[in-house]
């Protein structure tokens, strides 16, 4: 018994870590919340915030979306044609032929689950198929819209410029999605198969697990919460584009990276995620407001995103 | 301690049963040309203790994957509890109540051991599934290693890897639905100190008492004749022999395996060079911790029990230690060791790649004839050099990587208990070739979880909770000496209960 | 599938079949000017695909996002300081490696410094970059020197002078990774990092080099790119990001690391030049290229087998 004591650690100081890996995100979300208040008090009120965060809505989807995958130790580099895609086919048909619409987009969330069917059986690199993938996207969207164009439907600009009482809509959102993400992914006991998977896909094939349902369903799902932000993003935009959305797809990645996800799969946070995309959403807003010029506004962005980073690698360091 | 079904207990554990747990006829696996099965019968009664022993390679391992249904075989019949079967995967295998403890972890590292326990159990599901699931596996941690101190919560990642290994020994164990039969434990021990060892062996003795039978594999000769009702030998993808484990000895199991045992513990090495000169002196990281210096010729052994503080004082050596060349062979092979890519020349030359090169390109024929000569001097089985590291067995692949210390310029080697695993014949060739290279002057730092190992070694340094406590000279080496300086003198006798 | 061919030499085989489609198309006549405009394009994706090969075999995870940004960077600093001077060429050239050769060792700076996961520090790093790059230059377009002009146009009795030059590069680094010191403790480091420093390679030098190299072949590629050209301009390295990383997959390279292929470059970035070639002599849209440009690869990718590592 001597021998295993000592290797024991307090357990304070692991719960400490991981609320450390949320935390710090948030915490610097709410920094640059205080820091705009300050420069301009009337953000903040229910206009202000609907204002700040609408454009974060998509981009949660998405990386929630990009998430999903990174769960299982993949990554999914088409993220962002995909949804340039799912803008085309929303602003398309959505309100003319709602029917052929919903057709389109059920396909593609079976292509997704081909896609993690195809990676898994022929165990490809997933980077690779996927980069594949976003051509395929892209070129599809092209085809069928080669520019910006198309309407949204009526219902779904009015539902993105809804307002709910209390709670601006897409803060509701965010809250209900974190919610939710956390319940399934990290409470559920379904949750626990999904991120075993992640982590040791061998020790859950043995347990008696398909991996390859696991990777079907999840991608899946993962498309699944790509059209969502397709959709939401047309329902802001009023229109399609193809290449409205490029940078999602490494936004995403970001989001889901400084909400204390690893590549390694197996170690994803849904609440984390969303912050991490409402802090890469607010970064562009707080820049315009500190007046930094425009020429250097994306380079800040790339120091806020090592900040946060190497604060989170700082801390989480210091418990080990 | 939870109830066991009356269903399946047995009067009397080992007692020949009119219907047997699993009974293969003629199974056989192969991978392409290569057959890692031909045609094995095998048996295994309920509340059975079978002991499989048998060189690497010899079938041990795909044997079990083949019962526990996440290897298919390829041809021979199957029987489970009485009933022919057909396809069997792992599914099936958990659905019957068979469980098998694989020799390289299969806990999820990023889940804690709560939800690893959860992974097994298709029923741990809907509302309060995470306070049934800890429940579960803290009562199977108790019952079998009492005052393991782990906590269920907490994620594997973070635990040591004994505490690793005792998790998922317990979780093969819990039961929810589905009744236990039969659990298979391939080489559980590699990784456990010393009480765990003890309370696992005894675990299993109840556990067939109460009708589940075990299979156990592992190259600790003793633990097998400890608990095994019967002992089945196998070589060359066959079971050659099957005997009950009453009377049999250390020898006539190694005998059985097809090779003599040396004559370890007798045939002590004291190293020739002991007023050689100091070629590592490495400080202790505090007051209570003592300096480990080591010779030119010497053979220095860390001992203690596993995990405390030798692998770790090792890493420290191999990097404090620069102004004399130092090599280090892993025991983590596949981790640690290997080059999975490369060949055998490849892997063997990569240490020495400076002496090999002119101009900053290596010399093909000279690395081509540095990698033939060691690999003959280590007698690796291989039609030549240039083939795939990955198509050796565990052995073979470890005598490459003792080959490319050996054929570098090192003029200290660290052994991190290189020989986990190993067959006993592969481990009496390397011990002779240390030997021969200590006298020619090379010096070995060896860490070793084998008590039989140490006698190789000219002094020793006990390790105890991170530090070394005691040097031990080569003329006092034994067993009792070893034993109370690991346990801090007075508890020797507590370890043995 | 039961053609045992090796994985890199798929590539060449697509590209072969696409340059014989638009001579069937267009006529003999096109055959050589084809190829050689091919060759030309081909070897600017070669530059930055070695570049990034090195990177990827450097172990699973590693990945340059920068390239695109720091070509960008290398082609606006190295245009500034030669303004249009034919004598500035080989301070403008030396000028853009060394931006390119800082910018990689900046971004495994911030791999280990803050043991960030490479595509996130490279991304963080591409967005200052372009920063910088787009504060040095704004929307303008700089003009290269007319000699630097020349020479990426340079032929010798009808045959291309780039192309052969970067073929030269990609031989040479054929023999490093083969027989190289340095190249095997790359292979090394990229299969098993752990191996590798128990074996006495000093991984963080090893990964140093290689991010290095990357960026310097991202700022010679910078250099000739705007060359030839016709000068720097802000999106010039776009294309590259992915086609990148395309190239050398394609090529043979493994992302698990640990395996390159410099040659099957070639093939993978031949078929990605001729394909856009034959897709606009057929008169195609722009999404049918998108279109089958992703089918291709991923084609390419399931069919071709790999080597299994353990």
């Amino acid at each position: 018994m001597a021998d295993t004591a000592l290797q024991r650690r307090p357990r304070l100081t692991s719960a400490l870590g991981s609320a450390l890996q949320i935390g710090l995100p948030a915490a610097t979300l709410i920094a640059m919340l205080a820091v705009i208040f300050w420069i301009r008090p009337s953000a903040m009120s229910y206009f202000g915030f609907t204002l700040l965060f609408k454009f974060a809505v998509p981009l949660m989807f998405a990386a929630l979306a990009q998430m999903l995958v990174i769960m299982l130790g993949d990554i999914d580099l088409s993220i962002g044609s995909f949804v340039g895609f799912v803008t085309c086919v929303a602003a398309l048909y959505l309100d003319e032929a709602p029917l052929l619409a919903l057709v389109i987009l059920a396909a593609s969330i079976a292509v997704y689950a081909g896609v993690g069917l195809l990676i898994h059986v022929r165990q490809l690199p997933s980077i690779i198929v996927t980069l594949g993938m976003s051509f395929i996207w892209l070129g599809a969207a092209v085809t069928l819209m080669p520019g910006p164009g198309g309407t949204a439907p009526r219902w779904l600009v009015a539902f993105m410029s809804w307002k709910p009482p209390f709670v601006p809509l897409p803060v509701l959102i965010a809250l209900l999605t974190a919610l939710i993400g956390h319940l399934v992914i990290s409470r559920s006991s379904y949750g626990a198969v999904l991120r075993g998977a992640g982590a040791n896909p061998r020790a859950v094939e043995r347990a008696g697990w398909s991996v390859r349902t696991i990777r079907c369903a999840v991608y899946a799902a993962a498309g699944a919460l790509a059209c969502l932000a397709g959709l939401t993003l047309t329902g802001l935009t009023t229109s399609g584009d193809p290449n409205v959305a490029p940078a999602y797809t490494l936004l995403g990645v970001g989001a889901v990276i400084l909400g204390g996800g690893a590549f390694t799969g197996g170690i994803v946070s849904p609440v984390g995620t969303v912050i991490g995309a409402l802090t890469l959403a607010l970064a562009g807003s707080l820049l315009s407001f500190l007046q930094v010029p425009p020429t250097w506004q994306i380079g800040a962005q790339g120091a806020i995103l090592f900040l946060v980073l190497a604060g989170r690698i700082l801390f989480s360091e210091h418990r080990s | 301690m939870r109830a066991i079904p009356s269903a399946n207990r047995e009067p009397r554990p080992g007692a020949a049963s009119p219907v047997p747990l699993i009974a293969t006829r003629a199974v056989a696996k192969h991978y392409g040309a290569v057959r890692a099965l031909v045609g094995v019968d095998f048996v295994l009664a309920p509340g059975e203790v079978v002991g499989l022993v048998g060189h690497n390679g010899a079938g041990k391992s795909t044997l079990m994957n083949v019962l526990a249904g996440t290897v298919q075989r390829s041809s021979g019949a199957f029987c489970y509890d009485g009933a022919e079967i057909g396809a069997w995967g792992a599914r099936e295998a958990q659905a019957c109540g068979l469980r098998c403890i694989f020799q390289e972890l299969s806990l999820c590292a990023n889940l804690s051991a709560t939800e690893n326990t959860r992974i097994i159990h298709a029923s741990l599901r809907g509302l309060g599934w995470r306070r049934r699931a800890r429940a579960l596996i803290t009562a199977a941690l108790d019952d079998i290693f009492p005052g393991h101190g782990i906590d269920p919560d907490r994620k594997v990642a973070e635990l040591a890897i004994g505490e690793r290994q005792m998790v998922e020994i317990a979780r093969a164990f819990t039961q929810t639905s589905v009744p236990v039969r039969g659990v298979i434990l391939d080489e559980p021990t590699s990784a456990l100190g010393h009480t765990p060892t003890e309370q696992l062996l005894a675990h299993i003795r109840k556990a067939a008492a109460d009708g589940i039978a075990c299979i156990l594999i592992t190259h600790r000769l003793n633990e097998i004749l400890a608990v095994s009702d019967r002992v089945t030998v196998m070589m060359d993808g066959a079971a050659v022999a099957d005997r009950p484990a009453a009377g049999l000895t250390r020898s006539d199991l190694v005998a059985m395996m097809g090779s003599i045992e040396a004559h370890g513990g007798t045939g002590r090495a004291i190293g020739p060079a002991a007023d050689g000169a100091i070629v590592v002196d490495h400080p202790g990281r505090d007051g209570a911790d003592r300096p480990i210096c080591v010779r030119r010729g010497e053979i220095i052994g860390f001992a203690g029990l596993d995990g405390h503080g030798q692998r770790d004082r090792l890493r420290a050596i191999y990097a404090a230690t620069s102004d004399v060349p130092v090599a280090y062979v892993a025991g983590d092979r596949g981790a640690e060791g290997v080059f999975p890519l490369w060949s055998i020349a490849d892997n063997l030359t990569i240490r020495s790649l400076k002496a090999l090169q002119r101009g900053g390109f290596v010399v093909p024929g000279a690395a081509r004839a540095l990698a033939e000569q060691w690999a003959a001097r280590l007698k690796v089985k291989a039609p030549d050099v240039d083939t795939p590291i990955l198509s050796l067995s565990g052995g073979n692949q470890q005598k490459v990587l003792f080959a490319r210390a050996l054929a570098s310029d090192a003029q200290v080697v660290l052994l991190d208990d290189p020989m986990r695993g190993v067959d006993v014949g592969t481990k009496q060739e390397v011990y002779a070739l240390i030997r021969a290279e200590a006298d020619k002057g090379r010096s070995f730092v060896w860490y070793t979880t084998e008590m039989d190992e140490l006698s190789n070694c000219g002094r020793l340094y006990v390790f105890r909770e991170g530090r070394v406590v005691e040097e031990i000279p080569g003329a006092q080496i034994n067993h009792a000496r070893i034993l109370e300086a690991s346990f801090g003198g007075a508890q020797t006798g507590a370890s043995h209960g | 599938m039961s053609l045992r061919l090796a994985p890199w030499s798929y590539g060449f085989l697509v590209a072969l079949v696409m340059w014989v489609a638009t001579i069937c198309y267009s006529g003999t006549g096109s055959a050589i000017p084809t190829l050689s405009s091919a060759l030309v394009f081909a070897a600017f994706s070669v530059v930055v695909g070695t570049g990034q090969m090195l990177v990827i075999a450097s172990g699973p995870g590693n990945i340059d996002l920068s390239m695109p940004s720091v070509l960008t960077l290398a082609a606006y600093a190295s245009m500034s300081i030669m303004g249009g001077s034919d004598a500035m060429v080989l301070p403008g050239l030396l000028l853009a490696v060394a931006v390119g050769a800082v910018a990689g060792m900046l971004n495994y700076l911030a791999i280990t410094a803050l043991r960030l996961p490479p595509i996130i520090a490279t991304l963080a790093w591409s967005f200052v970059f372009q920063s910088f790059a787009f504060n040095l230059g704004g929307e303008a377009t700089l003009k290269p020197p007319a000699a630097l002009s020349e020479f990426t146009l340079w032929s010798i009795g009808g045959i291309r002078v780039l192309p052969v030059a970067v073929m030269g590069l990609t031989l040479l680094a054929v023999l490093v990774l083969k027989r190289g010191v340095g190249g095997r403790q790359l292979l090394a480091v990229g299969q098993s990092e752990r191996a590798a420093r128990l074996a006495g390679i000093s991984v963080g030098r090893v990964r140093l080099v290689a991010y290095t190299l990357c960026g310097m072949s991202a700022g010679l590629a910078g250099f000739l790119l705007s060359g030839f050209s016709g000068g720097a301009a802000l999106n010039m390295g776009d294309t590259y990001l992915l086609e990148s990383i395309a190239v050398v997959v394609l090529g043979g390279t493994s992302v698990a690391g640990g395996q390159a292929n410099a040659i099957g470059i070639w093939g993978a970035a031949l078929f990605f030049n001729l394909m856009a070639t034959m897709l606009n002599t057929f008169q195609m849209q722009a999404g049918i290229r998108f279109l089958l440009t992703g089918a291709l690869i991923i084609l390419i990718v399931a069919i071709v087998p790999r080597p299994k590592a353990g």
